[in-house]
């Protein structure tokens, strides 16, 4: 029973710190991710763009050598990668004739044993993790889920479409105090971040803007592209709003390192185009590097949904259903 | 500008043909406008989501499918989902756009102020087909080479290189050959290229 990692192009190149602080957290808790054999891309947006077969096929392939493998289940970490293996499986196993002439394209029987994990499942399966916390995460956060973590809905089956919750509770397992905010699950603008990038300087001006607005000390990511777009795209995405924002952008994995005690650099928060300034998990925020919440008290927009995370009726990663 | 190639080509009316291929139905839509509430980039597309669907209903007038084939829309389409997550009716509108790329790509109907998305798209898939991986620097001058915007960028890849994101050679995959004959079998079997 092993469970296989699919690291994904990003996290080989411009989202290796993503990797870097996966593996380093994954080897603190002592758990084992071995690396799918002669993994291939997904195809990502690309493929299913201009290609119903290859989006499949490319997919398919990676599943199908999981399995030979032995792997029972799959780690995708990149939420854009998630996105492709789950909505592959999905229509692979609820269509035979699909399934066969895939499996025909790939030269291999794709049989649909392996399931496959996000990274917020995979930290949620894993028992007693604040008793690994030595530093915890003392800081006002804003859990950006993005598009892919949540849906479409009826195929990855994980937390709500809209105002999910599950990285919020993890947030507060590490000490991290996540707050209600506008802007979880709108979209970045993903893959236009070559292609139109005035666009996506757009779209993600405003989840920092509404983010800072709330007094989050850091915007908290599980997907490569959400964190090029928030991070490396940020001289865009100031010119176009005309000021300044300061806020990090920071891995699920690199804020769950912190707090485990991890060193930074271990956790590659020096390839961060915004520096994170709080990386020793200082119980007191350098409050003076952000942006004051001037119009919102923070108070007022955290009690709007009057319940706290932990009652909210969020089924947790457990009630996935499987097979 | 207008050809009346695919009425001639297909008998089928493309909504048909988009529901035989996805079996998604987009007659079931009611014009609610949901879909084009929730879009994030429906103030830039020349048809918000909700026309989309409307253009496909009227299979009597031709121009119209033409119209959403044509259209700039489906290709700022990000995939968000979030038209999906909304719908009262369950319309799979990410599966018809996908479907309606497909189409238009197939026909030559790309929009032109398409073009450098488009070339985004062929630009990571060479990429891939060649290496098995994506490979961030050959694709960045693909699609330089294909977009002609050579300065665009120009001081974030040596800010990549120094801090260690940016690798200047490929990892290539043992079973590219394979991915090569996928791409023959998919793609490049399909695809009418300009």
């Amino acid at each position: 029973m092993k469970t296989g990692f699919y690291p994904g192009c990003s996290m080989k190149g411009s989202a290796r710190e993503y990797s870097e602080s996966l593996l380093a957290v994954s080897q603190a808790l002592g758990r084992e991710l071995p690396e799918i054999p002669d993994w291939n891309c997904c195809g990502a947006t690309a493929a299913h763009n201009l290609d119903r077969d290859l989006a499949l096929a490319l997919p398919a392939r990676i599943l199908a050598a999981a399995e030979k493998d032995g792997m029972y289940e799959v780690l995708v970490p990149c939420a854009a990668c998630y996105s492709r293996l789950s909505v592959t499986r999905h229509e692979l196993l609820g269509d035979e004739d699909l399934r066969r002439k895939i499996s025909g394209l790939i030269e291999a029987d794709y049989r649909g044993t392996a399931r496959v994990l996000n990274i917020v499942e995979w930290l949620g399966g894993i028992p007693d993790l604040e008793s690994k916390v030595r530093k915890p995460f003392a800081h006002k956060v804003a859990c950006y889920y993005g598009c892919l973590l949540v849906r479409p809905a009826g195929i990855v089956n994980f937390d709500r479409p809209e105002e999910p919750r599950s990285m919020d509770l993890l947030m507060k397992k590490i000490g991290a105090d996540p707050l209600d905010w506008a802007f979880k699950t709108e979209c970045c603008g993903a893959g236009f971040s070559v292609s139109r990038t005035d666009l996506v300087a757009r779209l993600s001006g405003l989840i920092l803007d509404d983010a800072v607005q709330r007094g989050a000390e850091a915007v908290i990511v599980a997907c490569p592209m959400c964190h090029l777009n928030l991070d490396m795209r940020r001289p865009n995405i100031e010119k176009l709003a005309g000021k300044k924002y300061n806020i990090p952008v920071i891995y699920i994995t690199q804020a769950l390192g912190l707090a485990m005690g991890i060193e930074p650099k271990k956790l590659g928060l020096q390839r961060h185009k915004v520096k994170v300034k709080f990386t020793q998990g200082l119980a007191k925020p350098p409050a003076a590097s952000i942006t004051p919440a001037s119009a919102k008290p923070t108070a007022g927009a955290k009690s709007a949904s009057g319940d706290s995370p932990a009652e909210a009726p969020f089924a947790g990663p457990s009630a996935k259903r499987g097979a | 500008m207008r050809s009346d190639n695919h009425v001639q080509h297909a008998s089928q009316a493309l909504a048909d043909r988009v529901l035989e291929r996805t079996g998604v139905e987009a007659d079931r839509c009611y014009q609610c406008g949901k879909c084009s509430a929730g879009c994030p980039l429906a103030a830039e597309m020349d048809f918000p989501p909700s026309q989309i669907m409307h253009l496909l209903q009227l299979r009597e007038f031709p121009e119209f499918s033409e119209m959403a084939l044509r259209s700039h829309t489906i290709w700022l389409c990000l995939t968000c989902e979030i038209c999906y997550a909304r719908c009262p009716m369950e319309i799979d509108i990410p599966r018809i756009m996908d479907a309606l790329r497909h189409e238009a790509l197939a026909r030559n109907k790309v929009n032109p102020k398409a073009k450098d998305i488009l070339a985004f798209h062929r630009a990571f898939l060479d990429s891939v087909r060649t290496t098995g991986r994506l490979f961030e620097m050959g694709q960045i001058i693909d699609y330089k080479l294909r977009s002609r915007h050579f300065l665009q960028d120009m001081l974030q890849a040596p800010w990549m290189f120094l801090v260690g994101k940016l690798h200047l050679l490929p990892e290539r995959v043992r079973g590219r050959r394979l991915l090569g004959r996928i791409f023959a079998r998919t793609l490049k079997a399909k695809e009418k290229r300009p």
